[in-house]
């Protein structure tokens, strides 16, 4: 610790704090565009100039660490001197076009034009102008309006580890671009549109809609992953206008992955905005009280073992239990939320849970991925991952396809012969693992969506058992889910009761009536022609053109709902916007069909639903937090049989669409095709 | 533009002076340019590859000297100095000269690729301005009359 003075209060600062840390700890407020907390230091915009005493002239404070005894002032005459001098420079070339900027009413500038800018303009010259780059169909870009903080250059070299962006020629020709003009290929290439301190990037989606003081802002979580980042969804009105990442150190910093930011426009598309009923062979436009009536008269005399539920990737913990429920009520067992047929094993939580949590990756200091992509399943907990490898000493393998990843890696195999020689130490990189404290094992859903998946899962186990993954201060063993709904799914018991049927089961005329709740991710040829299919959902997608009654859901921006994450966090979602036409939030409508059919559920609010999800399971309660589960029981799963030779797929090989929802954006579509032919857009 | 074998070694050797293999960037362009009078895109993004950079760092580096061309130049670059002192001493009826006799603007290339005329700032020869530059070959005190001769010279 040093002292330090900072406008007269004297404090102590840890060593190697830079001048702006310490002026932050004091309280005072220091205008920065290049500094971002989350970046290298650049030092290179001068805004954040200081003075300290018995040096003669300002100090940029983000760059200049402090040392004992230091006199900080940040608000003397000289300072803001300076700083109107500096905002003078950096307006000589800035368009000061804000009337027309997207980026007026949040812009760092303007806000900093309003304390340190002049009334007028002593330079009469010519500003320069930019041309315009193509970073793709997210990022618009009005280069002249640049002040080259590099923030965007640093984020995608750092952070995202794909470093495309450039800074070329030098002083007034110094242009930020692609190198050759091409789209940014990262997953997380949006995040550059937060981090500029001006309008030289914007949201091209977005671009021109609305103003943020014309906005609705609503805090919630992301569904279109199973990392669950915060975001804040910003509404106009009845429509979602933009989604925006909130801070959040233990799940997403405050990053974002393109496609939660950007499906959006999906939810306004191929929306199921009333209830339709199949009739003849049609789907017929519907009222409630007839689709209830349809449904009710197909349940009439069929017995509860012949009727099933699969639960979707997108679910609200709520509208599962209530189905749960619902089917409970009606004898039925037979349940699955593994529209992949994943085989996990939910008889205890360590098994299904990324149990070294995403802040834990951090502390980590070997990584095996096994048959997963975290780049393309989990672009923001792969930036974590990345974090950590650029900390040094962090040796990652994989097993599985060979990634494209954004650090270094030695490949293993590709597919399960590569767990075993691994268990008996035949490659170099057992040693990593035996010499790591805190090794970690990542296994992905592509490993476990295969008739041997639930060999490899205890396989894994007892490869982690074997290199000391699992001890009594670290459980290096994790599970990386892609449906937001899955661990919530599974610490309900959204899985087949004893003796009643799978996914698997359902199929092929194994139940009567199917009732999908937003379930679109499997092959709807096994279900057979004279199955009764109840689609509940928000899009008009695989499930829905099946259906026999469609029941008109809220999307995730529509309703208030819970969902536990790939670590086992529960988070509660917010509704920003009310559900499009006679379409409702999904647990009141099971909760109303049960009313009809007479086995009304013992809940009729949130609270009260709430108030069963955590009964079933008291983690439901436990919101925004996460229960570091230590690996004292080595137990593993059971799971016998011979691997099948093929090698892991991955689970998601389409990042820009997923779900329902991003299937239906026409900007996740373009996402598509711009990455794939990177070089259709290159300047030759 | 692919490196050729001779290439790959002669740039290995660069890189061996330096701990780190960015840090031959600079000599690695100089190379090149050396080698094919300016730096293409093929073959900065094989540089790249061989010390490890992205493209785009290494554009960073290359754009940054205004030395390093990365367009394709003449057989002969005129620097022209633009600084305060040849300015007053008659730079700019040099220019002219330059554009009667060989029909080159600033920044432009003669049609038969025999020159590229390009400013620079300040050939550190002030005392005996207006001066330029052809190549290593530095001429001070510099008229108009001369440049038939300078351009041209007699083999």
């Amino acid at each position: 610790m040093a002292k330090v003075t900072v406008d007269g209060i004297e404090l102590e600062v840890p060593n190697g704090s830079t001048i702006l840390q310490a002026a932050e700890l004091a309280g005072k407020e220091i205008p920065r565009f290049c500094y971002h907390e989350r970046l290298s230091i650049a030092g290179n915009c001068r805004m954040c100039l200081v003075e300290v005493e018995k040096i003669p002239k300002p100090v940029a404070s983000c760059a200049q660490p402090i040392s004992e005894g230091m006199v900080i002032k940040t608000d003397s005459d000289m300072v803001r001197k300076s700083r109107r001098s500096v905002m003078e420079f950096l307006l000589i070339n800035h368009p000061l076009d804000c009337p027309i900027c997207d980026q007026g009413g949040e812009c760092y500038l303007q806000d900093e034009a309003v304390g340190y800018g002049s009334d007028h303009t002593r330079y009469h010259e010519n500003k320069r102008a930019v041309n315009e780059k193509d970073f793709g169909p997210l990022v618009k870009t009005v280069m002249t309006r640049c002040i080259h903080c590099t923030r965007c250059i640093r984020f995608l070299s750092e952070v995202a580890g794909v470093p495309e962006l450039g800074a070329t020629s030098r002083g007034e020709e110094m242009e930020v671009g692609t190198y050759v003009q091409r789209a940014l290929s990262s997953e997380l290439s949006a995040n550059i549109i937060d981090l500029c301190p001006v309008g030289a990037l914007t949201s091209k989606p977005y671009a021109f809609t609305a103003r943020t003081w014309e906005l609705r802002k609503t805090d919630s979580i992301d569904v279109l992953d199973a990392v669950g980042c915060s975001i804040r969804i910003d509404a106009k009105g009845p429509d979602v206008l933009r989604i925006l990442p909130r801070i959040n150190d233990a799940v997403n910093e405050e990053w974002l992955g393109d496609k939660s930011r950007f499906a959006l426009d999906g939810l306004k598309r191929r929306r199921l905005d009333r209830p339709w009923v199949r009739q003849n062979g049609r789907l017929v436009e519907a009222s409630w009280e007839q689709a209830f009536a349809a449904i009710a008269q197909r349940m009439h005399n069929v017995a509860g073992e012949r009727i099933g539920a699969i639960a979707g990737n997108l679910c609200d913990a709520e509208s599962m239990i209530a189905l749960k429920d619902l089917m409970a009520s009606l004898g039925s067992g037979n349940l699955d939320c593994r529209q992949d047929e994943a085989a996990l094993d939910s008889t205890r939580r360590a098994f299904y849970l990324f149990n070294t949590t995403i802040e834990g990756i951090e502390e980590a200091d070997a990584c095996l991925f096994i048959g997963v992509d975290p780049r393309r399943e989990a672009p923001v907990l792969n930036a974590r991952i990345r974090k950590r490898w650029l900390a040094g000493k962090f040796p990652v393998g994989i097993i599985g396809p060979s990634l494209d990843i954004t650090y270094d890696a030695t490949h293993l195999g590709d597919g399960p012969s590569a767990i075993t020689a691994l268990q008996n130490g035949d490659h170099e990189f057992a040693g990593a693992l035996e010499a790591a404290a805190k090794p970690m094992i990542i296994l992905g859903q592509g490993a476990l969506a295969r008739p041997d998946g639930a060999a490899i899962l205890a396989a894994v186990w007892a490869l982690g058992a074997k290199y000391g993954v699992m001890n009594a201060d670290w459980n290096g063993f994790n599970l990386l889910h892609v449906a937001a709904s899955r661990v919530g799914a599974l610490d309900m018991g959204f899985l087949p009761a004893s003796g009643a049927k799978n996914l698997a089961g359902m199929m092929q005329g194994g139940v009567d009536i199917l009732w999908l709740l937003g379930a679109d991710e499997f092959d709807m040829s096994r279900i057979t022609a004279d199955q009764f299919v109840i689609y509940q959902g928000h899009h008009g997608d695989a499930g829905a053109a099946r259906a026999d009654v469609i029941l008109p859901g809220a999307a995730y921006t529509e309703k208030n709902g819970t969902y536990v994450n790939t670590e086992g966090r529960a988070q509660w979602g917010a509704r920003a916007v009310m559900p499009p036409g006679q379409a409702r939030e999904d647990w009141r409508i099971i909760r109303a069909f049960s009313e009809l059919i007479g086995h009304a559920l013992p809940y009729d609010d949130l609270p009260a639903v709430r108030a069963r999800l955590a009964a079933a399971n008291p983690i439901f309660g436990e919101i925004g937090q996460v229960r570091r589960l230590a690996g004292i029981d080595l137990t593993g799963p059971t799971g016998e049989g011979a691997f099948d030779a093929a090698p892991f797929r991955p689970a998601v090989s389409n990042y820009y669409q997923t779900d329902p929802i991003s299937r239906a954006s026409p900007t996740m579509a373009k996402c598509v095709a711009a990455h794939a032919s990177p070089l259709a857009s290159a300047a030759e | 533009m692919h490196l050729t074998p001779a290439d790959i070694a002669a740039l290995g050797e660069i890189v061996g002076h330096y701990p780190h293999k960015r840090a031959a960037c600079i000599d690695a362009l100089k190379y090149m340019q050396a080698r094919h009078g300016y730096v293409s895109d093929q073959s900065l993004e094989a540089i790249a590859v061989l010390l490890d950079m992205s493209p785009a760092e290494l554009d960073e580096v290359a754009t940054f000297y205004n030395l390093i061309f990365r367009k394709p130049v003449g057989e002969k670059v005129i620097y022209l100095c633009d600084s305060v002192t040849c300015w007053m001493l008659g730079r700019d009826k040099i220019a002219r000269k330059i554009q009667d006799l060989i029909g080159i603007r600033q920044g432009e290339t003669s049609t038969d690729g025999r020159y590229t005329l390009l400013p620079i700032v300040c050939l550190g020869h002030c005392d005996h301005a207006p001066a330029m530059m052809i190549d290593d070959r530095l001429f001070g005190d510099v008229e108009p009359g001369q440049l038939p001769g300078i351009l041209e010279p007699p083999d």
